[in-house]
């Protein structure tokens, strides 16, 4: 059985598992890191969604060997330390705007929002209408007034 | 805060001597109002009980969403039998360290009923919510059926005896207290979790839980606290499980790690509700990467791995012999056919002399019940015991259940409940729990039963497929009636709401009982949760359930979301032929005030009848259910280049882009919660209109995705949102978690009336048109993709 590594929540990780095997399983069903949930397997609902280098990815939709082993994967877990402070300016806003309602898909929705922001600031800009419509995530409890209060509150801190 | 708040509070109430049960306190009403009855029970800590059926609201003419329980459990007998009195009860508990215990026998599916509980428990108790711990109860077979969350019946039922329960407990402490310092209880107060007097001294609750403590079971009356004293009841508090949420910590029944239950999943028929005949390629299939083991169970055949993505892998190898079941060759239309035969007559005929008619006649489509987290249950069945893990609204039911299908009695299988990832109705049914245990049964092994999402709509929970004819005849500017026929495919109530319905029926007044005991279960749940505020002359609502081959449940509701669309659309339409506006006929015809002060708060809020360009409208609906009302108004624009506009793989379609929802609510416990439902209940409603519905084709639904299944995404949601919480000022709690709905559908269905200027009669509206290609029905899982890392941003 072939040896993954990779960066995982800044602790290096080696797993022995077959190269096609999609990131999340590896991520869930093997490592014991369940904040990524599965909500479709086939990159739609968005609900596994984690950072890859700092960018968004879909880790159902990946195969494990084709992570590099300096690959740096961030899950939900790990989100709160890649900055100062206790919590993610992100969390902090999903907190105070009393975002989760059942919460399976806010984790998704947390990293996404962190990603699309960097994205936009990058691009020079601030979250528009048009970027807070563009969010593919689902979130079947219907939170997403709160979440487009959420993402532009946590964008102001970030 | 409140909570942090330096005002101590007296005692309101006094511990009744043992046995004054039965005297009710002579005085004004609205004292008898809060005097109840309780018990301290035996043992080393405080523990206080409240009998869960007190506080019930009797029945009257105009019937409760949902009666609140099974049995009524005479206080009488509580006296004559205090223990056996207990098993009906719920407890809070005082711990040594100064927190509360409460086990809460209902389900939190992110509906927010574990903090409005904290809240309730922190209102009596005066101790702040960090320090109170609520959790779910496992199946407890002696509560009966009064372990079932559904009909946004969980404030309304647990209101009271958690109130009892917590008041008992603080006034034990303070009986403690005052023996510790030599004083009376009346002459104490407590603050914080602390009994306090006037010379300073200072017990916090822990150091007294022993003190309060009795050997036996002691009976106790207690006085709840008057509305003017609440704090934290009716104040905004956050979630007390957001943090867990935001940082990936809360976990669902998939992230628990039980020993030795290994990933599992079930190939399933392509054909809704078809049957495993054989596999054909077991020997295959076992050595297949990470397989364990492959089983047949009754829904299909079940393989076990290391990983779930080995599951899929396996699954989608499998050669399976089907049995297609009924449906096979039926679709929509056929189904549809079958509805319009079964459909019953109206009573006043059409075009009578000199009245005008308004005839209109609806269809709404299958929708899919299905939450973000699909169905999934942990089992471990061993020899002679079993134990499950899961998301349960009715978890004794699924017990009982669970027991019947593995061949073992009810107390050989434990079940515990998992906070679920959305319920809206999916997980009234044990289906997955009862699944897991067979598979678990049959491998003899551990099993972490997931459903893939594609599953989920094909072979999962449906809301029933319906028609609603509507005719109201006007003679003179005045409508004369207003009929109702509305026509399902069966839903099927076998999650216990059937029990609970009829065991109160013989409780009601008698001509209540008399006119409901004659209907069968889904009439008379009908019956019992349809209510038009509505002066309309002489009305009737009746409702006919035909063909039981689909797997059915409620959504989020039951039948009051077609029922709303239907008949408010009708209103509209006797407006037009009036002459009049929607809003000013829905004020004349108004015969509630409740309702009529909500109409008007939405129309004031929402600017009603402003000037809008051309495609695009305003729509206005109410609802009145759950012991209170919402009314919402919305604009749309049903513009070609906004119906038009691109996004990937999804439907667009007109646009909501205003929304304003009055919510009364009665007595609200968390106003930030409560404007929460009313959001998610819209997005629910706004979805049902316009965007999601499963196609039958040749007896298989063909969606198995979120972007086949349109449930509102964000390029759907309203940009303005707003929501007004009404004060009613009354004591008793209504619903919240479907209220939304059925006004939210109903008022974004009259806006695109309004807005295009022909009335809808097909839900949703894009029925019609199928946006995407169907994935593959054999195999019955796609693979997942492997270009992920090209969509990175």
């Amino acid at each position: 059985m072939p040896k993954q590594t990779f960066v995982l929540n800044g602790e290096r990780v080696t797993v022995k598992v077959a190269d096609d095997e999609r990131v999340l399983w590896v991520l869930r069903d093997l490592l014991g890191v369940t904040g990524p949930k599965y909500g479709c397997g086939i990159n739609v609902c968005k609900a596994c969604t984690s950072h890859i280098n700092g960018k968004a990815f879909n880790p159902c939709s990946v195969k494990v060997g084709d992570l590099e082993p300096d690959d740096e994967i961030t899950t939900i877990e790990g989100l709160a330390d890649t900055v100062k402070g206790d919590l993610h300016p992100m969390q902090e806003a999903w907190i105070d705007r009393d975002v989760p309602q059942c919460g399976y898909c806010q984790p998704g929705q947390i990293m996404a929002a962190v990603a699309l922001v960097r994205k936009v600031q990058r691009e020079g800009g601030t979250i528009t209408e048009a970027d807070l419509d563009g969010i593919r995530n689902i979130c079947r409890c219907g939170t997403y007034t709160r979440i487009r209060e959420a993402v532009r509150q946590g964008a102001r801190k970030m | 805060m409140h909570e942090s708040s330096t005002t101590a509070r007296s005692t309101t109430g006094h511990v009744d001597s043992p046995g004054g049960a039965g005297e009710v306190a002579s005085g004004p009403p609205s004292l008898d109002r809060r005097r109840f009855v309780g018990y301290v029970l035996g043992g080393a800590t405080l523990v206080t009980a409240a009998d869960l059926t007190l506080g019930r609201v009797p029945a009257r003419g105009a019937v409760p969403s949902l009666p609140q329980i099974p049995e009524i459990y005479d206080l009488e007998d509580l006296q004559t039998d205090a223990a056996l009195a207990t098993s009906q009860l719920i407890t809070v508990t005082i711990r040594e360290d100064g927190t509360a215990a409460f086990e809460l026998p209902r389900m939190e599916v992110g509906q927010g009923i574990v903090t409005s509980t904290a809240m309730i428990l922190a209102e009596e108790l005066d101790l702040p919510m960090r320090k109170i711990e609520v959790t779910l109860a496992p199946a407890r077979p002696e509560l009966l059926m009064n372990q079932l969350t559904g009909g946004s019946n969980t404030t309304v039922s647990t209101f009271t005896p958690i109130r009892v329960a917590a008041a008992i407990a603080r006034q034990q402490l303070l009986e403690a207290a005052a023996a510790r310092l030599g004083t009376d209880a009346d002459r104490l107060s407590t603050i914080a979790g602390t009994v306090v007097d006037a010379a300073g001294n200072a017990i916090p609750y822990g150091d007294l839980a022993a003190d309060a403590a009795s050997q036996v079971i002691k009976q106790v009356g207690v006085t709840l606290r008057p509305r003017e004293e609440y704090r934290v009841i009716g104040t905004g508090r956050k979630r007390t499980d957001a943090r867990a949420a935001v940082t990936g910590q809360k976990d669902f029944s998939t992230d628990l790690q039980v020993k030795g239950a290994k990933p599992t999943m079930v190939c399933r028929p392509p054909t809704h509700r078809g049957r495993p005949v054989r596999l054909r390629n077991e020997k295959q299939i076992l050595k297949m990467k990470g397989v364990t083991h492959v089983a047949q169970v009754p829904t299909g055949i079940a393989v076990r791995a290391k990983t779930f993505g080995q599951c899929i892998n396996a699954i989608r190898k499998m050669d399976v012999e089907w049995d297609l079941g009924d449906l096979a060759g039926e679709n929509d239309e056929s189904i549809l056919e079958g509805l319009r035969a079964a459909e019953l007559p109206m009573v006043v005929p059409q075009v009578p002399i000199l009245a005008e008619q308004v005839d209109l006649d609806f269809e709404f489509m299958f929708r899919s019940s299905a939450a973000l987290e699909p169905y999934a249950a942990i089992a471990d069945v061993r020899e002679d015991r079993a134990e499950i893990w899961a998301g349960l609204k009715v978890p004794i039911l699924a017990q009982q259940n669970i027991a019947r299908e593995l061949g073992m009695t009810q107390d050989q299988v434990k079940v515990n409940v998992v906070t679920g990832g959305g319920s809206f109705g999916h997980k009234l049914f044990s289906d997955h729990a009862i699944e897991a245990a067979q598979i678990s049964q049959a491998m003899g092994k551990p099993v972490k039963l997931m459903w893939h999402r594609a599953d989920e709509p094909r072979q999962g929970r449906l809301h029933p497929m319906c028609t609603s004819r509507v005719r109201a005849t006007m003679l003179a500017g005045q409508v004369l009636s207003f009929e109702q026929r509305h026509t399902s495919v069966v839903t099927d109530f076998s999650h216990g709401l059937g029990e609970i319905i009829t065991s109160t029926i013989d409780e009601a007044p008698t001509e209540v009982g008399r006119y409901l005991g004659g209907l069968g279960f889904a009439e008379t749940i009908f019956t019992l949760t349809q209510e038009l505020p509505y002066n309309l002359g002489a009305v009737t609502q009746l409702l006919m359930e035909t063909d039981q081959r689909f797997s059915t449940g409620s959504m989020r509701n039951i039948y009051s979301p077609d029922v709303c669309v239907a008949a408010e659309l009708t209103i509209d339409e006797i407006a037009r032929r009036m002459g009049k506006d929607p809003l000013e006929l829905r004020l004349e015809l108004c015969r509630n005030d409740r309702v009529r002060a909500a109409i008007e708060a939405v129309a004031k809020r929402g600017n009603w009848g402003r000037s809008m360009p051309k495609g695009t409208a305003q729509g206005i609906a109410v609802h009145k259910e759950y012991k209170g009302c919402t009314a919402v108004l919305v604009e749309i624009d049903c513009r070609p280049r906004t119906v038009n506009r691109k996004v990937r793989n999804a439907v667009t379609g007109p646009r909501v882009t205003k929304a304003v929802i009055a919510v009364d609510a009665g007595l609200v416990i968390n106003p930030i919660g409560l404007e929460a439902q009313m959001q998610g209940g819209f997005m629910d409603g706004l979805a049902l209109t316009l965007t999601s519905s499963c196609h039958l084709e040749d007896g298989r639904f063909l969606e198995a995705s979120w972007d086949n299944y349109y449930y509102t995404r964000q390029w759907n949601v309203p940009p303005q949102m707003e929501v007004i919480v009404m004060d009613p000022d009354v004591d008793q709690p209504g619903g919240a978690g479907e209220a939304a709905v059925g006004s939210s559908a109903a008022a974004v269905a009259c806006a695109y009336a309004r807005a295009t200027g022909s009335v809808p009669t097909r839900f949703p509206i894009n029925h019609d048109t199928i946006s995407f290609k169907p994935k593959s029905f054999i195999p019955p899982v796609p693979k997942s993709p492997t270009n992920g890392l090209k969509f990175t941003y």
